[in-house]
């Protein structure tokens, strides 16, 4: 019965990104868990704040604040070696269903993105679909440029961690 | 990496105006010169040379004069920019998401040991 191993799913479920549309960029991966448990790591800040920022960046979470739940807000704050001041992402969940669809708002300014990302759960393997859409396609060119020029040194570093790990 | 970053934000400032976009919408159609783009979105030829300038030097157009006429194509950079960017985005989510996928596991595990240690 337990034929799963610690990190064996990693191996086999793929992550796929897509630009789906001039405005939306969607990014789908299976995990080997029932969606309560995947929902729950997303959720909840002491559990999401171990996975979002990937290890490699060299980018450090000052602060998580998430109150998950429809009208509830988030804020993250982030502070990358190239920048004197800490960067603020905040937003408002705008419907939340647990175990099922969390979606939300990112108003760091009017341009930002409207984001939902679903959970659904088959044969005891969940679903993560993340999609992102953003108000104009100017808008995600922006956002593009925008993440690319942030954040130079997580790339170069996740670049070296992914060339060292394959 | 800052030679791509510097490639990238022209790309992204070359794109950001309509009738640049426009532009390219026609030249993936067929090559035009510049009277012709100039005619087709109403612009002084002056106007169409500057925006086809700031396409070419975004290496998103290139163009050549044979005679008195400059003729505008498609330059190669296009996809190979937006395969990049999603190249980038993929590691990122990859990353992230087998960090999430080692904390399922071990959520999962966690649950597992607290259904057995109720049910004895």
């Amino acid at each position: 019965m337990s034929s799963e191993k610690e990190g064996s799913s990693a191996t086999v479920n793929r992550t796929t990104v897509e630009r789906k549309s001039n405005r939306e960029l969607v990014v789908t991966r299976t995990f080997d868990a029932p969606a309560h448990v995947v929902f729950e790591a997303w959720s909840k800040p002491e559990l999401f704040k171990r996975w979002w920022v990937p290890k490699a960046a060299d980018l450090t979470l000052l602060s998580c604040e998430m109150d998950v739940r429809t009208g509830g807000t988030y804020r993250l704050v982030f502070r990358h070696p190239a920048f004197d001041e800490p960067m603020a992402f905040f937003g408002t969940y705008r419907e939340v269903t647990p175990n099922r669809r969390i979606v939300w708002t990112n108003e760091e300014s009017d341009q930002g993105a409207v984001t939902t990302v679903t959970f659904e759960e088959h044969d005891g393997k969940t679903l993560v679909t993340f999609h992102e859409r953003y108000p104009t396609e100017a808008a995600l060119d922006e956002a593009l440029a925008g993440s690319a020029e942030a954040l130079p040194e997580q790339f170069a570093q996740l670049d070296a961690l992914l060339a060292g790990g394959s | 990496m800052v030679h791509y970053q510097a490639r990238l934000d022209t790309t992204f400032a070359a794109l950001s105006d309509v009738t640049r976009r426009g532009v390219l919408e026609q030249l993936g159609g067929s090559d035009a010169s510049i009277t012709d783009l100039a005619q087709r979105f109403h612009m002084t030829l002056t106007g169409m040379k500057k925006h086809v300038g700031v396409l070419e030097q975004a290496g998103l157009v290139t163009t050549q004069k044979v005679g008195r006429v400059r003729t505008c194509k498609l330059g190669p950079r296009r996809l190979e920019e937006e395969a990049a960017w999603i190249e980038r985005h993929r590691q990122i989510w990859i990353a992230r998401f087998d960090a999430l996928d080692e904390l399922v596991e071990h959520l999962k595990g966690k649950e597992k040991a607290d259904v057995q240690r109720k049910r004895r």
